[in-house]
């Protein structure tokens, strides 16, 4: 079965995405920006339970034969470029209190802030965009194409879904920790 | 009245559980900046072709029409999914999310130009937190752990400059 081009599965998918992101309250900036004045851990949790299902999901599912997690497109690996785009993207995260996906939650709930990171991520998709050409030697450094932690680690797969699982459970216990203190 | 949001864990395990439908069903997962580069690119084609011509834009141009890209669809069905739950928990509501006692002006401004900023940044990291961080990072590929990282490690060292805007 491959529907990589439904595009009325593609509106199911994201019905289903915007909602759950709007049921969490991640429409809420000031939500979101908790999450780095450490008042409101709510994006850690979000984000890591979701990343740890869907992880043991496929991970279950292609050991019991039941779907072929070779199928599924890894992202590309730029060490480089990712690196530099996640501290570029990290300050305009904080500065937002949004992200690219919730900036449309928040815009769908009537958010003008929401509709202001929106417009703003366009034109900085634009300007990155232009500027393409003079970038294209970013990508040239730690480029390994489909690389996986098992891979760079040297360990089994299974052996990285239980240690990320853990990983998981151990901020979720310091993040309720850290809520709950005097 | 407002109803409260549903519990984090429970909320990201069904956001898991779509992604996970997403790669079995598509062999993908799900995006979000994707959209807006497909958007940006027919835009700036209409607007000035002649600066649209770099393989970059080149290549969501040749894809095919941006309304029918399939993550511009799939973000399309976000704000609508989006939509209909604020509507259902009494959260619809036309205003400027801030913190009490800042201008609107000023959030609106400070939303703006971190948008500008994560529109960079995904563009240099081939995704954001949801085509990176979420789906790549389920999958465990090294650089999208690596974009999570730096911008976790981004997030929290630019915060302490961001006090007057988030007290």
């Amino acid at each position: 079965m491959n529907f990589s081009n439904s595009l009325p599965l593609a509106l199911v998918i994201g019905i289903g995405f915007g909602a759950a992101l709007e049921m969490a309250g991640l429409g809420n900036a000031c939500k979101l920006a908790g999450q780095f004045t450490l008042r409101d851990f709510t994006v850690l949790k979000v984000m890591f339970s979701a990343i740890v299902t869907a992880m043991l999901g496929s991970f279950w599912l292609g050991r019991l034969g039941l779907a072929d997690l070779g199928a599924f497109y890894v992202p590309d690996t730029f060490l480089l470029a990712q690196g530099i785009g996640g501290l570029v993207f990290g300050a305009g995260f904080a500065l937002s209190g949004l992200c690219p996906g919730t900036s449309c939650v928040a815009l769908a709930s009537g958010r003008l802030d929401g509709l202001a990171a929106a417009g703003g991520m366009l034109g900085g998709v634009l300007l990155a965009g232009l500027a393409m050409p003079a970038l294209a030697a970013v990508y040239r450094t730690g480029a390994f194409g489909s690389y996986t932690l098992p891979e760079a680690f040297g360990l089994p797969y299974g052996v990285v879904v239980a240690l990320v699982t853990l990983l998981a459970l151990g901020m979720f216990a310091l993040a309720e920790q850290w809520e709950r203190r005097p | 009245m407002a109803r409260p949001y549903a519990n984090p864990y429970l909320a990201g395990m069904a956001l898991g559980g779509v992604l996970l439908s997403c790669f079995v069903l598509t062999g993908q997962g799900l995006g979000a900046s994707g959209a807006f580069a497909s958007a940006g690119s027919a835009l700036l084609h209409a607007v000035a072709p002649r600066q649209a011509g770099n393989t970059w834009f080149q290549g969501y141009l040749q894809a095919g029409p941006w309304w029918s890209a399939w993550l511009v669809i799939e973000l399309l069905g976000v704000i609508a999914g989006a939509a209909v739950s604020a509507w259902l928990h009494g959260r619809l509501r036309l205003a400027v999310e801030r913190p009490a006692g800042m201008r609107a002006r000023s959030r609106l401004a400070a939303a703006g130009a971190g948008g500008i900023l994560m529109g960079i940044g995904s563009v240099l990291a081939c995704g954001c937190t949801s085509g990176q961080a979420l789906s790549g990072g389920a999958l465990l590929s090294a650089g999208s752990w690596t974009f999570m990282l730096a911008v976790f490690i981004s997030g929290y060292a630019t915060m302490p400059l961001l006090r007057r805007l988030w007290p």
